[in-house]
């Protein structure tokens, strides 16, 4: 299972790497990068299909999160990636517009890795 | 020799009556009615004598002459003293004359005549002076009038200068009071000013507090996450190291390496945060120190946006920065410089975030800042600092006051309006300008111009 992690907070890269690095290692998961909304998208471009789950910062310079989210169910309609939000704000207006743009799920900062390890787990079966 | 005798008594009865004798002196009233009777009892007495009989004639001479003695050697006759002129030329020529009768009565033949010329004139002498002095008395009686009245007049000016003086230790009393009271004021308002210059510095840090949380959140939640990972790589380590594997251990050990160096990092970065924020509550040293503006500018636009989006968090706002890397560092207060971009990015946000309320759908609030070098033709330059942002803009009739003290458009409580007025004072105290472009409905530009 292919994960694209955006957040502008490069350090996350570093983070997400360790923190599942016995699942990288045994090839359960594998994970990709990106520091922006556009990034992002970009990728999404070149690879289609090259990520099954997004996991995507809400507040980033530039293309906001949301916004990201919007457009990946706009364009990728067969079968759209899912999509996890991930923000600092966890609060009711952001989780309502989230979860009206699609998203799947949403978490908020500071992530819990052994919730998050789950329920990726479930979504691999 | 009548008229010696009636002038004699016409004298003693002019004195008597005097007001410098009547009621004054009971002793002379007395004397002088004595002497008038002894005059009347004279007169009587010549009347019925024989008029060869000189007697009577000696006796008024006498009583003339002791009447004039006693005006010239009687203070209390003093007033009388021009009856001697008049009266004495009299009396001598009468004397003369009645004498060279007596004596020699062929001389008296032969003078007769010029003896009852001098006594005409003398006669005549008596009612002149006597007129004369009558007159001069009148001048100086009304003189003394004149006096008396300008004597009241003094003692009125006086009365009316006593009281004034009164009244002007009365108001210079108040006055004073008045001064001393103002005094208090202006020190009472001093001190409001101070507390109302740290009150708005407060106020601004209310609003940076909630993005302070966040920007120290970031790295705290590094700083955790990585620590956490360096406990289960050494975990890992130690499993290795028991198997005997020294190639994973080592492999671990690279990892657990640059995580520290990570911790450090983000501990650093929470570090830098909050002592910038204390710097911001700090009142200014008002030093000068080399300062890199973008650096400033990008972490007040993320504090004030931070703020903001604590305060409310439906509210969502495009930040675009466009800064000039060619800059270098510049010599600024930092605590200053940065406490005015602050306050035009918190107006700036303030002003997307109210024209968000009116238009919902179609409208992206955005909020620019940029910095610019300024190469001029002449002198040595600058550095231009743009906040821009995309609201309403400024009405004409607002626009003209926004540099004044306590003037706002926010609800009271919500600014102190004060921010653009100190932002004005810091920016002039660096050198600089601090302009504004607006367009109702489009947005406004405000622009800093630090000399460098």
């Amino acid at each position: 299972m292919k994960i694209l992690v955006v957040d502008d907070e490069e350090d996350v890269q570093a983070l997400f790497l360790q923190k599942f690095r016995k699942e990288i290692k045994g090839y359960e998961m594998e994970f990709v990068f990106a520091f922006s909304g556009e990034e992002a998208l970009q990728y999404l471009q070149t690879n289609e299909h090259g990520a099954v789950l997004i996991l995507s910062d809400i507040n980033m310079p530039g293309m906001s999160g949301l916004e990201l989210l919007r457009l990946i169910k706009e364009r990728y309609e067969k079968p759209p990636p899912r999509v996890m939000m991930i923000t600092a704000y966890g609060d009711d207006e952001n989780y309502n517009q989230a979860m009206k743009l699609g998203a799947d799920d949403f978490l908020t900062k500071p992530v819990d890795f052994v919730a998050l390890k789950e329920k990726l787990k479930a979504k691999l079966v | 020799m009548i008229f010696e005798i009636v002038l004699a008594i016409v004298l003693i009865n002019y004195l008597r009556r005097s007001p410098q004798i009547t009621g004054v002196s009971a002793e002379w009233s007395k004397r002088l009615f004595i002497g008038m009777m002894a005059c009347i009892a004279l007169l009587l007495f010549d009347v019925i004598a024989d008029k060869q009989v000189k007697i009577s004639n000696w006796l008024s001479y006498l009583a003339l002459l002791a009447i004039l003695y006693l005006i010239y050697s009687k203070k209390e006759f003093q007033f009388a003293k021009f009856l001697i002129y008049a009266v004495l030329p009299l009396v001598v020529i009468g004397i003369i004359k009645d004498l060279s009768a007596l004596i020699s009565p062929s001389f008296y033949k032969e003078w007769g005549d010029t003896f009852d010329v001098a006594e005409f004139f003398a006669f005549v002498w008596v009612f002149a002076a006597w007129l004369i002095t009558k007159k001069q008395r009148k001048a100086l009686e009304k003189e003394k009038m004149m006096a008396l009245a300008r004597e009241k007049e003094f003692k009125i000016t006086e009365s009316l200068k006593a009281e004034l003086e009164v009244q002007v230790k009365e108001r210079t009393a108040d006055l004073t009071k008045q001064k001393e009271e103002l005094q208090q004021t202006i020190i009472e308002l001093k001190s409001t000013q101070a507390q109302l210059v740290q009150s708005e510095k407060m106020a601004s840090l209310g609003e940076l507090t909630a993005g302070i949380a966040h920007e120290i959140q970031n790295p705290l939640n590094f700083v955790n996450n990585f620590s956490e990972v360096n406990n289960e790589l050494i975990e890992e380590m130690k499993e290795a190291l028991d198997k005997g594997d020294i190639e994973e251990a080592k492999a671990i050990t690279a990892d657990i390496i640059e995580n520290g160096k990570k911790i450090n990092f983000h501990g650093k970065r929470a570090d830098g945060i909050v002592k910038g924020m204390l710097q911001h509550s700090r009142s200014s040293s008002g030093v000068k120190e080399p300062t890199d503006i973008n650096v400033l500018a990008d972490e007040y636009l993320r504090l004030s946006y931070h703020g903001l989006r604590a305060k409310d968090k439906t509210f969502n706002a495009s930040m675009k920065t466009d800064f000039d890397e060619s800059i270098g560092k510049i010599n600024i207060v930092p605590q200053d410089i940065g406490r005015v971009i602050l306050n035009l990015l918190t107006n700036a946000f303030y002003a997307v975030k109210e024209k968000r309320k009116l238009i919902k759908e179609g409208y992206e609030p955005t909020v620019s800042i940029g910095t610019k070098k300024i190469y001029p033709l002449f002198g040595s330059g600058g550095v231009e600092i743009k906040v821009m942002d995309n609201g309403n803009g400024i009405p004409p009739h607002v626009l003209e006051k926004i540099f004044q003290p306590f003037f706002t458009t926010k609800p009271t409580g919500e600014g102190t309006g004060l921010g653009l007025s100190l932002s004005y004072d810091i920016v002039k105290a660096h050198g600089g300008e601090l302009k504004v472009e607006t367009k109702e409905g489009e947005g406004t530009t405000f622009t800093i111009y630090l000399p460098v």
